[in-house]
């Protein structure tokens, strides 16, 4: 392996981490549509929230398989054909989610548009579980032959670490699109946001005990990398008590930065239990490498330049996005008062 | 292809890319009609641009909600269905796609969001610009996904990998000057700017056939200056789509001769000069066609002279198997599906032919002094159909390009089959292929429904609301429309209490 092998293995990971912790915010969002909005109305503020950014945040996860593709094509092509139908049943998450925030902006009744509030909710819940376990099955080995094509069957991908692993996801993501919705609404729901995660973290310390133990006994990671997987594990142990810190405190701020480490502390976890290996086979002779599954190495210059180039380029921008927009929206009976403006 | 893992692969992904891009040439083309717009607002602040700018807005926002979910599905299918063929080319086609996100969709998904929720937040100017990012950014990833799909068709730039048979990338910059990809995207690009026109002269015909606009001046008004907007931008769309399918059609008879050979029906080298099949009656199994031709007009359209003769399929088969026997065996099939790109072909060119004739006919109808269209109902039925005219267009043109390159998936280097995932399997191809089948229908219904909707509502969003029960509906969830996520929303506050001038 070299360095460039090296550096994009980071980078693809440092764009799934981004991903968890953007779109991660939108999939709460959309979870929180059902779980903790009242009525209509306050589901329609909670999607309006997120309007402006769900798209950009998607694209991390766009951009992450994309680079995958770029760097490590014989990664992108095993892990894509081998957990064929959770990618599927991910897509077809986003998909439901994708176009509800449209559709429902063009519902005339309640009936029509909680239809589209539906669709926003079971895509929300569905894409991160289904990539949680996709993620977490991963990090089990799947049967691979020597081509290095997946045969994973329907064990190696619904199993006690695959199941807990999806729910830890949908999990963190929740608790972090609360977090978000903390800081973008009025003061009475941010503080009902926080006071709600305050309660839901306690579920998180039993759960992430879980995740542990079942890592011990199904993945080699810790035997493997003991000093760094424990170190990530502590990482996460310490961020997760900082939201829940920060929660009690309402500071939302302090709250949804460390719920975002929280995501991104789970995928460091797997690409770090992963190194230097991109895919795990059950018979580890099979085992993709790095440097079995990467680009040439002029590919992986082009891919440096440009990525250097256009990265800092898109952080500004989509910064920038955040920022203009960045006002707590006006609380549900405001656009009332528009209505009565207009007529 | 039956029911065989590579039939079903190949199944969905013309279904998936097909519907994909029923939706790309509408956003690209409206998201222009939209920037143009605007800033016409901006620059002579005449209300009815704004308002157009608003209401074709939410048309393009509809088509890019579906674009966009669409599209993930494209940018996941190479690695799930078809993976030997993405390890094959994941050295040249990662790059295009992974700066296709960085580039292209990332401009286009964020300033999207700005400018649906800023209108009341910027001066015009700076606002139009936010529609033009997004749609420089569509184009933008029109031209990395095409240099990706140019090198299928004509490769450059590459090697082989001696040790993986893989192809690897030697020139990334012969990889991006791919005279394929400098003829196909102009083509695509002014083929989606006419969808952009066409889209907006037929439902404008539609809305002029509709009561209300009947009733009320200012509608009228809108519709007229939309039709006559849209007929100017399709016309300009028809008339380059055109100038540069001819610019391809000079490529592809030297370079993918079978596929050009295909679309005219040419079993047998023609006489010089070459005649034109207007129309043919082919039989493939014995490799004849009977057509009714114009003499002269095929040399005229292929080389621009009064002579010269093409190549029939039965000798460019012979060179094609003097050429690749030694590497892919005697037993390859170069014929490619010639009724469907012999009709394919026909479609699209009068696709073009349509859309230019029905352009001229509404600017005629509309012109200073005489407007009379809204006279002619039968007229308007017909211009109305004419909306759904150029999906025909880019789905012929689509088959023709990807089953023109029959056999191989990367031209001369790859056949399709040998590109499909070996881990797929029947049942799971065909549990997705109709889940997508059973979504997509879906999503085109609501689509169009909603498109309906927003055409009858007319541009100040309020024609056909059944009064009582929108209104009740409003009030008892007052963050709908107004704030969810569309360009009705903040135009809502806004517009209204502006009337049309
Ligand atoms: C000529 C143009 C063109 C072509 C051939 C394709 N696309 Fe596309 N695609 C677009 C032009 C486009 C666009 C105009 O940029 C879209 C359509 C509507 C939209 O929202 O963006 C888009 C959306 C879109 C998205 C969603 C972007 C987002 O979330 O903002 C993805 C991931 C892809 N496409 C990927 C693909 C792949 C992998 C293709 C190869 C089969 C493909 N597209 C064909
Ligand atoms: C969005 C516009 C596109 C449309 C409508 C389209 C349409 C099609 C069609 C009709 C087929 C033939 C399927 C069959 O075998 O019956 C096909 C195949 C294919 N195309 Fe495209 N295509 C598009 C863009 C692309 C692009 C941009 C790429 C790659 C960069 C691409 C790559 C492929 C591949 C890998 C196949 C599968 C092999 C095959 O079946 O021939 N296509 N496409
Ligand atoms: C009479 C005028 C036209 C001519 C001569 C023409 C010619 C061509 C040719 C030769 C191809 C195949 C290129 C290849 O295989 O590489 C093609 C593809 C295509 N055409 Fe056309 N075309 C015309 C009009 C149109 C119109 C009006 C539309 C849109 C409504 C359209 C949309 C497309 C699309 C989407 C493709 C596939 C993408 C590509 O390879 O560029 N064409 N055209």
């Amino acid at each position: 392996m070299n360095f460039l092998e090296g550096l994009w293995f980071i980078v693809i990971a440092l764009l799934f981490a981004l991903f968890l912790a953007f779109d991660g915010l939108d999939f709460g969002v959309g979870m929180a549509t059902r779980f903790i909005a009242e009525n209509g109305r306050e589901r329609s503020l909670f999607m309006r929230a997120i309007g402006p950014h769900w798209d950009g945040n998607e694209v991390w996860l766009i951009t992450a398989g994309g680079a995958m593709f770029a760097a490590f094509p014989l990664w992108y092509a095993s892990l894509f054909s081998g957990y064929y139908i959770l990618l599927f049943l991910v897509l077809v998450g986003l998909i439901l989610r994708g176009v509800s925030f449209e559709f429902s902006a063009h519902a005339l009744t309640d009936r029509e548009r909680s239809i589209w509030q539906w669709a926003n909710f079971v895509g929300s819940l569905a894409a991160p579980f289904f990539l949680g376990m996709m993620l977490t099955s991963l990090i089990q080995g799947v049967p691979m032959d020597s081509d290095g094509n997946a045969w994973a069957g329907f064990f190696d991908v619904f199993n006690w670490l695959s199941v807990v692993g999806g729910i830890a996801v949908v999990f963190f993501c929740f608790v972090h699109g609360l977090h978000f919705l903390s800081l973008k609404l009025d003061r009475v729901m941010s503080r009902k946001m926080l006071n709600v995660t305050q309660k839901a973290y306690w579920i998180a310390y039993p759960a992430l005990a879980a995740f542990v133990v079942l890592a011990l006994i199904f993945t080699d990671f810790y035997a493997v990398r003991p000093v760094s997987s424990w170190l990530i594990t502590v990482v996460i142990l310490a961020a997760t008590i900082a939201g829940h810190a920060s929660a009690l405190a309402h500071r939302g701020g302090w709250a949804f930065i460390s719920s975002a480490v929280t995501l991104a502390g789970i995928i460091a976890f797997i690409f770090n239990g992963l190194f230097p290996r991109v895919m795990i086979a059950t018979d580890a002779a099979n085992d993709l490498l790095i440097k079995d599954a990467a680009a040439s190495p002029y590919t992986m210059a082009i891919m440096t330049v440009v990525l250097c180039v256009l990265l800092p380029a898109v952080v500004a921008y989509f910064a920038w996005s955040y920022a203009i927009q960045r006002k707590r929206l006006p609380a549900v009976d405001a656009p009332d008062a528009n209505l009565k403006y207009a007529e | 292809m039956g029911l065989s893992i590579l039939g079903l692969s190949r199944f969905q992904f013309a279904m998936t890319t097909i519907y994909h891009f029923f939706f790309i040439p509408v956003s690209i083309g409206l998201a222009l009609a939209v920037a143009i717009m605007e800033t016409m607002y901006a620059v002579n602040k005449k209300l009815v641009y704004l308002k157009m700018a608003k209401f074709w807005g939410k048309i393009f926002l509809l088509s890019f909600a579906v674009g966009v979910v669409t599209g993930i599905i494209q940018e996941f299918q190479f690695g799930m269905n078809w993976s030997n063929y993405s390890r094959f080319m994941g050295d040249i086609f990662g790059a295009p796609l992974a700066i296709e996100a960085l580039l292209a969709f990332f401009m286009e998904s964020t300033f999207i969001g700005v400018w649906m929720f800023t209108w009341d937040r910027f001066k015009p100017g700076v606002h139009a610009i936010f529609i033009w990012l997004t749609w420089l950014g569509s184009t933008l990833s029109a031209i990395w996904i095409l240099a990706a799909n140019s090198f299928m068709q004509h490769p450059t730039g590459f090697e082989i990998n001696k040790a993986t048979g893989h192809v690897r990338l030697r020139s990334f910059m012969d990889v991006v000057a791919n005279p394929q990809l400098w003829r196909a995207f102009p083509h695509v690009i002014f083929a989606a700017v006419m969808t952009g026109g066409m889209i907006i002269l037929g439902m404008s015909a539609f809305a002029m056939l509709h009561k209300r606009t009947q009733q009320h001046d200012g509608d009228k008004v809108f519709f007229t200056k939309s039709i006559r907007f849209g007929a100017v931008v399709a016309l300009v769309g028809a008339v380059f789509a055109t100038g540069a399918g001819d610019l391809q059609t000079q490529f592809i008879i030297e370079d993918q001769p079978m596929k050009f050979a295909a679309t005219e029906a040419i079993y047998n080298d023609t006489s010089d000069p070459a005649p034109w099949a207007v129309v043919s009656l082919i039989n493939e199994e014995d490799k004849t066609a009977n057509s009714i031709e114009i003499p002269y007009m095929l040399s005229l359209l292929s080389y621009h002279s009064t002579s010269g003769s093409v190549k029939g399929m039965n000798t460019v088969n012979k060179e094609l198997h003097e050429q690749y026997d030694a590497k892919f065996g005697k037993d390859m099939n170069y014929y490619v599906p010639v009724t469907t790109l012999f009709w394919s072909f026909r479609f699209m060119a009068l696709s073009a032919a349509i859309a230019g004739l029905a352009s001229i006919l509404a600017l005629w109808f509309t012109r200073k002094g005489k407007d009379t269209l809204m006279n002619y109902r039968w007229l308007l039925w017909i211009m109305g159909a004419c909306t759904f005219v150029p999906f025909i267009g880019t789905t012929g043109g689509w088959l023709i390009t990807e089953l023109g390159r029959y056999p191989w998936i990367v031209y001369g280097l790859l056949t399709i089959a040998d590109g499909v995932s070996p881990t797929a399997t029947v049942p799971s191809l065909l549990f997705t292929n109709i889940v997508y089948f059973l979504l997509f229908l879906l999503l085109g219904a609501v689509m169009i429904f909603y498109s309906r909707r927003v055409l009858y509502q007319g541009p100040d969003g309020e024609g056909e609301l059944p009064a009582g029960k929108a209104r009740a509906a409003e009030r008892t969830s007052p963050v709908s429309a107004q704030s969810t996520g569309s360009v009705s929303g903040n135009a809502g506050g806004t517009e209204r209490s502006v009337a049309l001038s």
